[in-house]
């Protein structure tokens, strides 16, 4: 009997323990997606009947009119193309550096590898700073061109080490057999390791895309006077600085700024937030799985 | 911590003693893996080493157009200048504040978040708040800034809405235009967008646990939250640890996007950070030398508290990550 009281307040503690973390995570998963929600639903919403108020995730007059708008700025077609561009390039060349320097440092006959590990992983902690790296962009005429969207940080020190730790957990009889059969080292890397490093390749593919995707700050820095090689990120924080209290006439105004502040200007900011973050949106759920491991992967490496 | 420095220096390497004619033969074997990696230590010499001659600047009066060694030399100049400006000690308060209330909320929010999380059996529940919770990691700073603003806005922003809905203000609040908000804003902002994503390690360090240790306390008759206090926060002790040293060396460095994106020129006093400061004054007013002080002030602060934590920490604890 005894026993079984005992039982019974635990699992009835227990129950409204499980009730507790539900509502609370339950909430936490609202407060997260509600925003994107509310932010996709305004910029459906025909303009001026979003500034009525009382929007929540479905628009009350639904309309494409915003994104036309938007779209109707050279501005943003440019930033469009150009974003999806350097992610693009980007991610490849990006990929095709860290997986080589991977590949080498993880060859135990590599006479380099100690070298180059700590000639890399120093990289990872020491860093010279803005303003030397503005003056060697700019020493190097690479302001004003695309290139200054690759190059700089093409090699990755944290990429490498992420895909260098995968490669350690391959076999590596499979190498030797190859190099038997009279396989250079580049062939080895290109034909065998590389197809068997996918997973960790993808998820530093998923990280590089991401970066690029999101870098608004080097257009700011080095391009900001080229308006042919804007991003979409970087329009973005134009429209966000120019509109946002306070901050009035300071910032340079393009045409789409000044219409911006003729219409109101609620939704069609919104529309550009969900131009921007769309693309995430759509690659995310498919490359998932890959992140949470490279995560744990790279967390493991420091 | 040991996985950091097998990551920079690879166990099992070969002996690299031998003569020269062997070191020769066997950089011959290695042609290929030299061809692969030489043209990037080069390119990583070219954008991360090259540029540390930099910082020599800080002792210069410099001035654009000549080489590096042709400028003037002014000693600690920029660094008198810099610790004389009163706007100076304004921007670190901001930086330190900021830092330490992100600091305190990523070292709390998070390791609940996971708690919860792993707490939880219904398996499509589980992969569903935590999906949700990575979300805003994969989104810029500018986009989270739009929506962060759109929130607050006085005009039908849901918080504000909420807020007047239960009647616990009469007007909306303008958060976006009131310095006393800033820190607050920038750092939810952050809860926000990182929790999901910084509680993934906590996750894995948490599957890392023996199931037997939990079998034994309940046989012990201990509650599910004695559990989660003996059991599953002990097991990840030591990566919170190593997480917190190495964040608390980052406390001055904590970048500018935040606070770029989300300020104004109304709330300044409480939005201008040291990394913003530098590049104010250095790039916009061209004080390069000026602005690299102010970086290297603040690594030379990151490296002693860098220093200082991981020392505290190893009296305390007997861990250390160095």
């Amino acid at each position: 009997m005894a026993t079984q009281t005992w039982r019974k307040s635990v699992s009835w503690a227990d129950r409204l323990l499980d009730l507790f973390i539900t509502v609370i995570l339950a909430a936490v998963a609202i407060v997260t997606i509600y925003p994107f929600l509310n932010v996709l639903a305004l910029s459906l919403n025909d303009s001026t009947d979003s500034v009525r108020g009382g929007i929540t995730i479905i628009p009350r007059e639904f309309t494409l009119e915003n994104y036309k708008l938007i779209f109707s700025f050279g501005g943003l077609v440019t930033g469009f193309k150009i974003s999806v561009l350097r992610t693009v390039v980007g991610t490849l060349l990006g990929l095709i550096s860290s997986s080589m320097l991977a590949y080498a440092l993880a060859r135990p006959d590599f006479q380099g590898r100690r070298f180059v590990s700590v000639y890399l992983a120093i990289t990872m902690y020491v860093s010279a700073g803005l303003i030397p790296v503005y003056l060697l962009i700019k020493d190097l005429h690479l302001m004003g061109t695309f290139a200054v969207y690759i190059l700089p940080g093409l090699v990755s020190a944290f990429n490498v080490f992420v895909i260098r730790s995968f490669i350690d957990g391959l076999p590596y009889a499979l190498q030797e057999s190859a190099k038997i059969d009279g396989a250079n080292d580049f062939t080895i890397y290109w034909r065998i390791v590389l197809p068997m490093t996918t997973p960790a390749l993808a998820t530093i593919a998923l990280f590089i895309a991401v970066g690029q995707w999101n870098s608004w700050f080097d257009t700011y820095l080095y391009n900001a006077t080229s308006p042919h090689l804007t991003t979409l990120q970087y329009e973005l924080t134009k429209v966000l600085q120019s509109t946002t209290a306070g901050n009035g006439g300071d910032y340079r105004t393009t045409n789409m700024t000044q219409v911006l502040s003729t219409v109101s200007p609620e939704s069609v900011k919104m529309a550009i937030t969900m131009v921007v973050t769309v693309p995430i949106l759509l690659v995310y759920p498919f490359l998932q799985r890959y992140f949470v491991k490279g995560m744990t992967l790279g967390a493991v490496k420091g | 911590m040991k996985a950091m420095s097998s990551a920079a220096v690879p166990s099992g390497g070969m002996p690299p003693e031998g003569r020269a004619p062997k070191f020769w033969k066997t950089a011959y074997r290695n042609r290929y893996l030299y061809l692969m990696t030489l043209p990037f230590v080069a390119w990583v010499f070219v954008f991360s080493y090259y540029p540390l001659w930099g910082w020599l600047m800080a002792f210069q009066s410099f001035k654009p157009g000549k080489p590096l060694f042709e400028q003037k030399w002014v000693g600690f100049d920029q660094f008198k200048t810099l610790f004389q400006d009163d706007l100076f000690y304004q921007v670190l308060r901001n930086t330190l504040a900021m830092s330490v209330m992100g600091l305190i909320a990523a070292f709390t929010v998070p390791i609940v978040f996971a708690l919860l999380l792993n707490e939880v059996r219904n398996m499509f529940f589980k992969r569903f708040v935590q999906t949700v919770s990575y979300l805003p990691h994969f989104v810029s700073w500018a986009v989270a800034a739009s929506i962060v603003t759109r929130m607050l806005a006085t005009d039908n922003g849901v918080v504000n809405d909420i807020l007047m809905g239960l009647g616990l203000i009469d007007k909306p609040i303008q958060f976006m235009a009131n310095g006393h908000f800033f820190w607050g804003i920038v750092t939810l902002s952050d809860v926000w967008k990182e929790t999901g994503w910084n509680a993934i390690i906590y996750l894995a360090a948490m599957t890392g646990i023996s199931g037997e240790l939990y079998e034994a306390a309940k046989v012990d008759g201990a509650s599910r939250l004695r559990q989660i206090w003996h059991i599953t926060l002990p097991g990840i002790r030591s990566t919170i640890i190593v997480l917190m040293i190495l964040s608390i060396g980052h406390l001055v460095s904590i970048g500018f996007e935040k606070q770029f994106l989300l300020g104004n020129n109304l709330v300044l006093d409480y939005s201008q950070v040291l990394d913003l400061y530098s590049l104010q004054y250095g790039l916009q007013m061209n004080r390069y030398s000026f602005g690299v002080a102010v970086n290297i002030f603040n690594s030379v602060v990151s490296l002693i508290l860098l220093f200082v934590a991981n020392g505290l920490f190893k009296r305390m604890t007997k861990e250390s990550i160095m």
